[in-house]
């Protein structure tokens, strides 16, 4: 413990996973809390596992694969929330194919790249101890876009998912204001695969606003409460993680887990002891 | 439009859901402050009908007008009350913050409500006596106090024609008299046309029955008879049952 904060001090590589995983546990939640409340959690990684073609292909041309992923995501999420629209029976079926097609076209690029081939586990898993200056900065725009478009559209965003029908009725364009929403998801997925790669962005997405739920009584408050909350859980797994040189990301991902799991399982005990707090 | 003309008008109106026919040459005319109980079995059309009006489907024939315009131009001047059943109770959201979903159309989509949006939802909050419930959390509240706060939403908008769909679904006897009572208070002010299941509560508060059952058939509350209420729902029905009860 007292190692990493020796090395956080001194360290440039050690500062930035820390500033990378302050920013993802903003993003992770303001945009999981609508992912959480709205019930998106497949089409959410749906977006993130179709992102690997988009990086594959960015990798195999040479570009920035972080670029990749951006673009891969915004057409990912508008194309996924167009089925989940237009075809809701089919959603799960379509979603799982795009979900397949976009891994395979990501792993058939990455393999096919002439020269020194990436770690593909870099992509999967993600790590944090690795993002670059330039990524950092990317993350930060990446950060403000979300952070000011739910600022301003926090109320049709709100209105959207508690009661679609009539959000309809009282004029808004639900089509836009959802596939909107589900945009700023698909950048928050960019941010996550920086911190716990694509295979667990979703548990990132989730846990922190799952948890908050719990305690919520609005929007607001529950997306304050997962952010600090995030932050708590991407902090504490980098330094559980250094020492024994564990992977970051997969840290991470546990201790949210344990931190969901045992705040669900209390609640629960509550509950049925009937030790009901007092009506909020 | 004229004082006199109906506020909603419905003409040969038909409408089918994959290919089975739900609603058949529907005429139906509503007057300024009336209020139409639309009765009928399960799986009558009667949510079909609430539908149109509100332009959320569109007849396969005949023509909608509501306050003389095609629905979806007039749904500024419609106040909905949906099922609550059909609600998300684990979402985070407070009765105010329900209650002024009702007053997004009335202003642009950016930023927050004026004080304006938030004296109207508190009005609309106290008329329904619920004025104290106003930072409780949506999901805790009980089924009668739901609706209530939904009755408050559609209010809020400053509707000139209330629609609600069940709104007794789900509550007790007692609640459901609380709630007929306030909407029969309501009606001194706006039209309501509201749809129930239920037959022999409502025919002590509506002015008017629509009877649907694939067709509809409207008759004034004082002139239903068993007949009518026999060849609506395909057979007797105890319509004394629930005055009995009380």
């Amino acid at each position: 413990m007292l190692e990493f904060f020796n090395v956080l001090a001194s360290q440039a590589f050690l500062q930035n996973a820390v500033v990378v995983g302050l920013l993802a546990s903003l993003a992770c939640g303001v945009m999981g809390t609508y992912v959480v409340v709205r019930k998106i959690v497949f089409i959410s990684g749906g977006i993130a596992h179709t992102v690997l073609g988009g990086m594959g292909i960015a990798y195999y041309y040479g570009w920035n694969p972080l670029h990749g992923a951006v673009v891969a995501a915004l057409v990912a999420a508008v194309i996924i929330g167009l089925i989940s629209l237009r075809y809701h029976q089919y959603e799960d079926t379509i979603i799982g194919a795009l979900w397949a097609i976009g891994m395979a076209t990501g792993i058939l690029f990455i393999y096919k790249t002439p020269g020194y081939n990436v770690d593909l586990m870099t992509y999967l898993f993600g790590n944090i101890l690795m993002v670059s200056q330039q990524s950092i900065h990317l993350l930060v725009g990446l950060d403000a876009v979300i952070i000011l478009s739910v600022a301003v559209f926090y109320r049709p965003f709100l209105a959207v998912c508690f009661d679609e029908e009539y959000s309809r009725l009282q004029g808004l364009h639900v089509v836009s204001i959802y596939l909107f929403l589900l945009c700023l998801i698909a950048l928050t997925v960019v941010i996550l695969i920086q911190v716990v790669g694509i295979i667990l962005v979703v548990a990132l997405l989730t846990l922190p606003a799952a948890t908050a739920r719990h305690y919520a009584r609005s929007l607001a408050q529950m997306m304050a409460m997962a952010c600090l909350l995030g932050a708590g859980f991407t902090v504490c797994g980098l330094v559980a993680s250094y020492t024994p040189d564990l992977p970051a990301g997969a840290t991470i991902v546990l201790i949210a887990g344990a931190v969901y799991l045992i705040v669900t399982v209390f609640k629960g005990l509550l509950t049925r002891l009937g030790v009901k707090r007092p009506a909020s | 439009m004229n004082a006199k003309e109906p506020i909603v008008k419905i003409e040969h109106v038909s409408f089918a859901y994959d290919g089975t026919l739900a609603l058949e040459d529907v005429n139906l005319s509503v007057p300024r402050g009336d209020f139409l109980g639309v009765v009928g079995p399960n799986g009558s059309g009667k949510t079909t009908l609430l539908k149109i009006i509100l332009g959320l489907i569109h007849p396969l024939s005949g023509t909608v007008r509501v306050f003389g315009k095609i629905p979806e131009r007039a749904r500024h001047l419609v106040g909905y009350v949906p099922q609550h059943a059909e609600l998300d109770y684990s979402f985070p959201i407070s009765v105010m913050d329900v209650v002024l979903l009702g007053r997004l159309s009335n202003r642009s989509l950016l930023g927050g409500y004026r004080k304006q949006d938030k004296r109207l939802a508190q009005e609309a909050l106290t008329m329904v006596k619920t004025a104290d419930l106003c930072n409780r959390r949506f999901g805790t509240l009980s089924g009668g106090q739901k609706q209530r706060v939904l009755i408050a939403r559609a209010l809020a908008g400053k509707p000139e024609l209330l629609l609600l769909d069940e709104p007794t679904a789900s509550v007790d006897g007692r609640v459901e008299e609380d709630i007929y009572g306030l909407l029969k208070k309501l009606n001194e002010r706006v039209t309501i046309i509201l749809v129930s299941h239920d037959l022999g509560f409502i025919s002590t508060y509506v002015r008017h029955v629509a009877c649907v059952n694939r067709r509809l058939s409207c008759s004034r509350t004082q002139d239903i008879t068993g007949d009518v209420i026999d060849a609506c729902y395909n057979g007797p029905v105890h319509m004394l049952k629930h005055k009995c009860e009380l």
